[in-house]
């Protein structure tokens, strides 16, 4: 009669929980929320649960709620893929990330396993952040989607730009030390090269990742270089605290970035008066011409203290919703063929299209800067008074690379 | 190339003062208590938040002082009512006991102040630059950095070496029983010298806190470090902890301004070995592996002068 009761006892809650499963769509949001990193992969949470939020108020996803479900993961490969199991544990099914390349090369190879000893039980991983280009191409993977632009199509993007810019004559590389630092760093020197082999590379800087709490020796070393132009693609702390050190140091040089836009970083930009010297590429800004969006910005700005750094992060839940309905389940085999080669119109406006290929969304990319406002640019960035301004539109046929990519397909 | 060499002795300075006010506090700990304290950069971080959140409330100023004094406190009731109660169990119990500590602060501190870094700035006073030098600015709030590790190191310097209670501090540090018999309450000494150099340790916090990032992490980030400082400079010396800090703050910041290599130093690799592991190491630069510069050193001083640069216990 005890073991009965203790069996009971064990195995109802079981149930009960089992039930709720079926009730929501649980989705593990594995990114930094401790360190260096958490700063943005706090920001990322909240735009997360924002467009649960959305999903919900529509109805969910095939009439099932939303749900995120944090994870934080330090920003270490090692610890997403202990906080990865402990999802699928908890009978999740789809993973996000997007903070850091090393550790999306790391889930997506965990998930990849994971999905070949697991038949039946299958994971997906959105990855809506990390851009480095090899796990689109060498690596790539069924069961990873990615809704950012790769490292390579934004530094296309960005070098066709640079082409235009006749004041750029000595160029200055600062990135962080690991797989996408080096992306970012191979590729500027290639296409610089290329398109504009009369500037000159007069530095070639790798730090480690949001380890460095003080850029100054680094801005000294900038400075020394003679540069006019930096090229970076760091990201959270690493961008916000690198303009902080050269803002306090009075430098003056223009910044083209990946991730300018990132907390803190306007607010250092402003600190340093660089009025429009600073240039961003993405997948889109604030201040685009685009009802929808800009309704959306509002909506956001009214419910937290930050502006959308993710757009991919919006077409990433609703394609998500999108594909759950084409495919009238959500069963990750089916959401993933669902979503393979998928059209879909971008929060920002345009055409986007989940490449078959490789697994890579395309969409119109945008170059923008930051600095003083007319009319037209109606939302400013965390209080500075200062917004981005649309510099060039690049359309997504135009940011189409080929891929090296030779993808497995369940059978 | 002279405009990188100030600007680099500059940082380094103001970075290995920093590491001073720190690592004082920890090898006059070591000397007198025997013990390798790890929890030594928390009481940094707490100085830190508690800076924080003290000139949130009544401004900068006070904070500079009431954080401190808190943590300090905080430092001579862990010596008196753990540390104390732990020592008859032995050296390694007094080294998990620390251990432990680090971890406990942390949590504790993540708990109140959340994971994310705090918004503590510079106060606006501070907040100019203090003079140009070849068109680079040098803000005045790191000069004052500066003039407060150098106040603090001077005022250390007189009270060990000119005042009573130095004195016997010093004397503690080699011969604590004959101390004892000499009627002093050496119990009391220890928990002062433990306060105080938890105090110093919040002073680098509260002064950093502002400059670098204030995070749950910033104990971690720079612990290590410290113990290299110590090691390098001697255990127990307070000369050599000032030594080792410039030392370790010049090296890191100068390995940073390098770009030499191995394939600087003698030509590209040869295209065959371009894909393996060679290729890794012969191109990094010395700027890249910067970081591990102080562990390079501790790992040698250890090899071939283990009682550190100016010690003089082969401990």
């Amino acid at each position: 009669m005890r073991k009965l009761m203790m069996a009971a006892a064990i195995a109802l809650p079981m149930f009960g929980t089992a039930a709720i499963a079926q009730e929501t769509v649980k989705i593990a949001y594995i990114d930094p929320l401790s360190g260096g990193g958490a700063s943005i992969g706090e920001i990322g949470l909240k735009t997360f649960q924002f467009l649960a939020e959305e999903l919900n108020a529509k109805g969910g996803v095939l009439g099932k709620k939303v749900e995120i479900v944090a994870f934080d993961n330090k920003t270490n490969p090692q610890e997403s893929l202990i906080q990865a199991q402990k999802a699928i544990d908890q009978g999740i099914r789809i993973l996000t990330q997007g903070n850091g390349s090393s550790v999306a090369g790391a889930l997506s190879d965990f998930v990849t396993k994971y999905n070949e000893r697991n038949p039946g039980k299958e994971v997906l991983y959105f990855n809506y952040a990390a851009v480095d280009p090899v796990l689109t191409n060498d690596k790539c993977s069924f069961w990873h989607f990615r809704w950012d632009a790769n490292s390579d199509i934004k530094m296309e993007a960005l070098t066709n730009y640079m082409k235009t810019a006749t004041a750029i004559k000595n160029v200055y590389l600062i990135n962080q030390d690991y797989s996408f630092g080096h992306s970012v760093r191979t590729a500027a020197k290639s296409m610089l090269g290329a398109k504009r082999p009369d500037i000159k590379i007069v530095g070639d800087e790798l730090h480690p990742l949001l380890k460095i709490t003080d850029f100054a020796p680094y801005i000294a070393k900038i400075k020394a270089s003679g540069a006019d132009t930096v090229v970076t693609g760091n990201w959270g702390q690493d961008f916000a605290l690198l303009l902080k050190a050269a803002a306090d140091a009075g430098l003056k040089v223009s910044w083209y970035t990946y991730y300018a836009g990132g907390t803190g970083g306007p607010t250092a930009v402003k600190q340093a008066n660089l009025n429009h010297q600073v240039f961003q590429v993405g997948e889109g800004i604030a201040n685009l011409d685009n009802k929808p969006s800009q309704e959306f910005e509002k909506a956001l700005r009214a419910k937290y203290d930050f502006s959308l750094f993710y757009p991919r992060a919006v077409n990433q839940m609703r394609m998500l919703a999108a594909a759950a309905d084409k495919a009238k389940s959500i069963d990750p085999v089916k959401v993933a063929l669902a979503l393979e080669g998928m059209e879909f119109d971008v929060f920002n406006g345009g055409k986007g299209n989940m490449r078959k290929d490789d697994h890579q969304f395309f969409q119109p990319i945008y170059i923008s800067s930051l600095g003083d406002r007319t009319e037209k640019e109606p939302f400013d960035e965390e209080k500075t008074g200062w917004g981005w301004k649309l510099v060039a539109k690049i359309d997504s046929a135009q940011t189409m690379l080929p891929t090296t990519c030779k993808m497995e397909r369940p059978k | 190339m002279l405009e990188l060499i100030v600007m680099s002795t500059l940082n380094g300075v103001l970075y290995g003062m920093l590491l001073f006010l720190m690592a004082s506090g920890l090898t006059v700990i070591f000397s007198m208590l025997g013990v390798l304290n790890f929890a030594h950069a928390s009481f940094y971080m707490l100085g830190a938040f508690f800076g924080f959140q003290i000139s949130r409330w009544f401004g900068f100023w006070p904070a500079l002082l009431i954080a401190p004094l808190l943590a300090g406190a905080l430092g001579a009731a862990v010596e008196r009512f753990g540390l104390r109660r732990v020592h008859k169990n032995g050296h390694v119990a007094e080294l998990l006991f620390t251990f432990g500590l680090a971890f406990a602060i942390e949590e504790v501190v993540q708990i109140i102040w959340g994971k994310s870094p705090v918004d503590f700035r510079v106060p606006s006073v501070l907040d100019f630059p203090a003079f140009t030098i070849f068109s680079t600015n040098y803000p005045a709030y790191k000069m004052f950095m500066l003039l407060v590790s150098i106040v603090i190191f001077a005022a250390l310097l007189i009270t060990l070496k000119k005042t009573r209670i130095g004195l016997i501090v010093q004397a503690a540090l080699t011969h604590p029983h004959m101390v004892g018999h000499l009627g002093h309450n050496v119990g009391r000494i220890f928990m002062l010298v433990f306060g105080v150099g938890t105090a110093l340790a919040a002073v680098a916090g509260v002064i950093a806190g502002p400059a670098l990032v204030t995070q749950a992490n910033m104990a971690g980030l720079l612990g290590p470090i410290l113990f290299v400082v110590v090691v390098v400079g001697g255990l127990g010396s307070l000369p050599g902890a000032f030594a080792a800090s410039l030392l370790i703050g010049l090296v890191q910041t100068f390995a940073v301004s390098m770009n030499g290599s191995l394939s600087g130093a003698f030509g590209p690799l040869s295209p065959d070995y371009a894909a393996t592991w060679l290729a890794d190491i012969w191109n990094v630069t010395i700027a890249q592996i910067a970081p591990i510069m102080p562990y390079l050193l501790l790992v040698l001083i250890l090899i071939f002068r283990p009682m550190g640069l100016l010690g003089t216990r082969d401990t």
